[in-house]
Parts: C-alpha cells; sequence; structure tokens
C-alpha cells in the first residue's frame, strides 16, 4: 500500500534538498549583507489577523479550530505576519526596519494543476522607507539575491499599481464601472479588456489610451511619449530607476500593464522574469498602507522569491 | 518568427492559421506538406490539438499560440493573454435538444434537474449555474448529438458552425451561451520579455 500526500504538497530528497539549501544559503548570505535580518514567525495566525490584508487577494485556504473555538489559519504570504510583527515587537523602534525570511506560505490549489499548496519563499520587507528610495533599495537587495544565486538571464518589471485606476479617473470612468475591465486586464484577457472598453461610451481618444497603455513595456525608451495623465505614475518609476545602479538598472524592464491582483499594493510593483521559466520568479510591490491596519502607520515595500521556481529557472538555464 | 515560437491548432483552424501565418511572412511550406511531423524549428511552427495550445503556451514552451475561444472558456484557469480575436473559425456554443417540445425544460419542471451531454462541462455547468437550474453534466469525447437521441441527456452543449450537424440529427438550438472565434494568445513572461517581436506580430495581425 502507498500512503500518498496531499496534491500540491512534496516531499525533498537529499539531493534536491542539498541544491535548495545551496540557493537560499547564498541568497540570506546577501539579505543579510544589505541588513536584513532574518525572521521567522508561526504558520499559524488567527484568521482575523490576516484578514487585515486583502481578503480576496491573498484569503487563506486552510482554517482550523483550536481548543477554545477560535479560528487559526494557515498564512498566505509572509508579508502580513510581519507586518503585524513590526507593530507589535517594534513598536516603537525608530524605521526603517529591514527583515527578511525564508518561510513557507500556504495556498489554494486548482485541480489537476501542479499547483503548490505549500511553497517556500524566500523575501524581504523594508519597512519605514517611502518612495522612490525605498523602491530601490529592495529593487537592488532582490537582484542582488538573485546574483547572488547565480541566476543570470533575469529581468525585473516594474510597474505602478495606481497607474490604471488613476487613468480611469482621469479618462471619467465611475469606480462601480471599473470592476469587470480591471477583472479582463488582471487576467490578461485583451479582448475583453477591448469589449469592456467600448462598452464605456468613453470618447475614442480616451479607449485608445486604456487600450494602449496596458501594452506598453520594454526599455526606459518606452516611458518617453507616454500619454499626459500618466505623468505622475511614470515619474516615479523614472525616480527608482534613477537610484539604481547601472547592473540593477539594466535588469528592469518598464511595465505599464503590470497589475497585481493582491490588493494590499499602493505604488511600485515589480515581478521577477526569466526566459528560462513561463512563470514569474517572484513579486513585490509597495503596500504603504497595510501597515496602519495594524496600528503602526509606515510606508514600506517587500518582495518574495519563489525558491523552488528560481531552483528551476536556475536549472533551466544551465541547459540553454 | 522573430525568435518567437507559436502553437498551431491542427484540426477545423488549421488551415486559416497557416493563411494567416503566410500572410505574417512565415514560411509553412513545410508544414503543409508534411502533417505527421509536430515541430517545425525553423519556421518556429509547433502543431497540435486545439485544446493543448493553452497548455503548451502558458508552461511557456511555445509564446504564442492561436486556438478558439470555445477552449479557453473551458480552460478559463490558464494563465495566457488574450491578444487578439482573429475573427476566423467562427462559431457558436448553443444548448441544443430535440425538436418539438422542450425535453429539457420539461426534465427542469418535473425532475428539477436536467441531464447535459458535453464536450465542454466546464462551459455548460458554468451556464446553468449561471441562470440558476440545476444541471447534471455528462462528460462524452465525442459525437455529443448522440446522447438525446439515446437517452442518456437531455440536451446538450456544444460548438455548431452552420448548424447542419444538429439539424440532421434533428436538434435545434434552445440557447445562445457564446460566440466563439479564433484567438491569439501569448506566454505572459514571453509578453513581457520578447515585447518588441509579439508587438510587431498583433501589428502586423490588425493590419490585415
Amino acid at each position: 500500500m502507498i500512503d500518498r500526500i496531499p496534491s500540491g504538497t512534496r516531499d525533498v530528497l537529499p539531493d534536491e534538498m542539498r541544491e535548495l539549501r545551496a540557493i537560499t544559503e547564498r541568497v540570506r548570505a546577501e539579505f543579510e549583507r544589505a541588513g536584513y535580518g532574518e525572521v521567522y514567525t508561526p504558520a499559524l495566525e488567527y484568521e482575523g489577523t490576516l484578514a487585515r490584508g486583502d481578503l480576496a487577494g491573498a484569503m487563506p485556504a486552510y482554517r482550523v479550530f483550536d481548543e477554545q473555538g477560535q479560528v487559526l489559519a494557515l498564512r498566505s504570504d509572509m508579508t502580513i505576519p510581519i507586518a503585524r510583527l513590526v507593530a507589535t515587537r517594534y513598536a516603537g523602534a525608530e524605521p526603517p526596519l529591514r527583515f527578511c525570511y525564508f518561510a513557507h506560505a500556504y495556498r489554494r490549489v486548482r485541480p489537476q494543476r501542479g499547483q503548490a499548496r505549500e511553497l517556500l519563499q524566500a523575501g524581504v520587507e523594508l519597512v519605514g522607507a517611502p518612495a522612490p528610495e525605498g523602491t530601490a533599495e529592495a529593487v537592488t537587495v532582490l537582484c542582488a539575491a538573485l546574483d547572488a544565486a547565480g541566476l543570470k538571464t533575469y529581468s525585473v518589471g516594474l510597474g505602478d499599481s495606481s497607474l490604471f485606476p488613476a487613468l480611469l479617473e482621469q479618462v471619467g470612468v465611475e469606480p462601480e464601472r471599473r470592476g469587470r475591465l480591471v477583472e479582463e486586464l488582471v487576467a490578461g484577457d485583451f479582448v475583453g479588456v477591448e469589449r469592456e472598453v467600448a462598452g464605456l461610451g468613453i470618447d475614442a481618444e480616451s479607449a485608445d489610451l486604456l487600450l494602449r497603455v496596458p501594452q506598453i513595456r520594454g526599455g526606459p525608451e518606452v516611458l518617453e511619449d507616454v500619454p499626459e495623465p500618466l505623468a505622475a505614475a511614470v515619474q516615479g518609476m523614472r525616480a527608482v530607476h534613477q537610484l539604481l545602479e547601472p547592473d540593477a538598472a539594466a535588469r528592469v524592464i518598464f511595465d505599464l500593464g503590470l497589475v497585481r491582483s493582491l490588493g494590499y499594493y499602493t505604488g511600485a510593483v515589480f515581478q521577477v522574469y526569466d526566459p528560462a521559466l513561463g512563470v514569474p520568479i517572484g513579486s513585490g510591490g509597495r503596500y504603504d498602507d497595510l501597515l496602519a491596519k495594524f496600528g503602526r502607520p509606515l510606508p514600506a515595500v517587500g518582495f518574495a522569491l519563489s525558491v523552488e521556481r528560481l531552483h528551476i529557472a536556475l536549472t533551466g538555464e544551465e541547459g540553454r | 518568427m522573430n525568435g518567437l515560437r507559436i502553437a498551431v491548432p491542427r484540426g477545423a483552424l488549421f488551415d486559416d492559421t497557416l493563411e494567416l501565418l503566410d500572410r505574417l511572412g512565415l514560411d509553412t511550406r513545410a508544414v503543409r506538406e508534411n502533417d505527421r511531423k509536430l515541430l517545425f524549428e525553423e519556421a518556429g511552427i509547433v502543431t497540435m490539438r486545439p485544446s493543448d495550445v493553452p497548455t503548451y503556451v502558458e508552461a511557456g514552451a511555445a509564446d504564442l499560440g492561436i486556438t478558439g475561444k470555445d477552449v479557453l472558456m473551458e480552460q478559463s484557469e490558464r494563465e495566457c493573454y488574450e491578444l487578439v480575436d482573429l475573427g476566423y473559425g467562427y462559431c457558436r456554443m448553443v444548448l441544443a435538444s430535440e425538436a418539438g417540445e422542450d425535453r429539457a425544460a420539461e426534465a427542469l419542471r418535473r425532475l428539477g434537474v436536467v441531464r447535459i451531454a458535453t464536450k465542454y462541462p466546464r462551459i455548460a455547468a458554468r451556464h446553468f449555474l449561471a441562470t440558476g437550474r440545476q444541471a447534471e453534466i455528462v462528460e462524452v469525447k465525442g459525437s455529443v448529438e448522440l446522447a438525446p437521441l439515446t437517452g442518456l441527456a437531455e440536451a446538450i452543449v456544444d460548438l455548431t458552425a452552420t448548424g447542419t450537424t444538429l439539424v440532421e440529427n434533428g436538434l435545434v438550438v434552445r440557447e445562445e451561451i457564446a460566440e466563439c472565434s479564433a484567438r491569439l494568445i501569448a506566454n505572459p513572461v514571453a509578453h513581457k520579455l520578447k515585447a518588441r517581436a509579439i508587438d510587431a506580430v498583433l501589428e502586423r495581425v490588425r493590419a490585415g
């Protein structure tokens, strides 16, 4: 008889474990060198704590009752537990605060898709450092960690989560009519975006803007003829880019269509791509309003890398 | 094709797709001449069943792909970008049952649930959920028209282009669920990393 393990979970045997450990050790050394001390928080938190983040986007998938009947949930990322940690353990500490982690997060999976229920993340949170300096520091640490891991051909997509809402505001689309349009955009259905825009009944120039902007991506040259309503967001992206050292700056792809489904992002968002892998290796962004929900209003930025995906990408690069 | 690999569907969309690729300047002669071969490295073309196209594109095994909206609707969880409606391969996803008194409506009224045979179980389930009716979905792999004639199901959800097959089997369309046509899809990472090449393809596609 074979005892199964839950789908989306896995055993790690020594050969793989050695390679994963080698990656995390190199990344950890880089995080520590940049001043990010490692923390660990419980895998289980009170559901109410996790619900302070974004319920729809990062809803915890697994809940249990404790002996007093309270609802506990497995964390779906490390950002919210660290926000709680900052507000409680560092309530009076002078910002900025720098933390890193190597921990498992737990997600729901869709059946038969090989998705992970339990995924190992390596990441940092930088609390109390506003844009653009804080964002630039996070991107710098991200690139240094990927370099240390030995990844060669990666790029970092840089966008701004406030950009598309600002654009919708500018062209006069009422908030209650934005839902479907943003949904289609997040799903990457540009045919659906076109249909929704056509149904808004706005002038041709505004409609063209809504269709064109999410497709703008590439090097610094794509920011040159960006339409006026986006000037503020684009200025923010440029400011981050200018603060980066040349090596990191060369990794950046500006991406005006980068929309993250997670609700707590407030400004810059980024994603890590490698040609050796069809899915992003990691992602991050600014969440300037989240800490306030825990009683310590501080701007913050962070990112998380999927260690397993990083491992697959490294293996894939070897074969090229 | 500018260093891009495109997944091409064999079957109903095959000829129109090759014509489109010809217009984009690809050399499709090798593909036309050899219907056993699957990978045409030089032209950047891989051929496969339409329902496999999103699988290859999502994984990044192909940068671009062409497949029907029906396939994308059925596999709506796949993380691919849907870039443009190519216009050809137009058909409708319909609910159909035997001509005469609607057995599906009768089943719903008297039994509270209707049995639906389909190759598109998720589209069918979503349609009945969205319209507030209970349905038992029976998945079949081919010749769905047979199901109502033999009593396997009261109605079918299927794709129809001309409606001829339905009529030949004594079936009539009761509801239209969606309009479908061929779509160009892209892997999200390739869409970022190979932006220029993909935009160049898009521009030529839109130019017609």
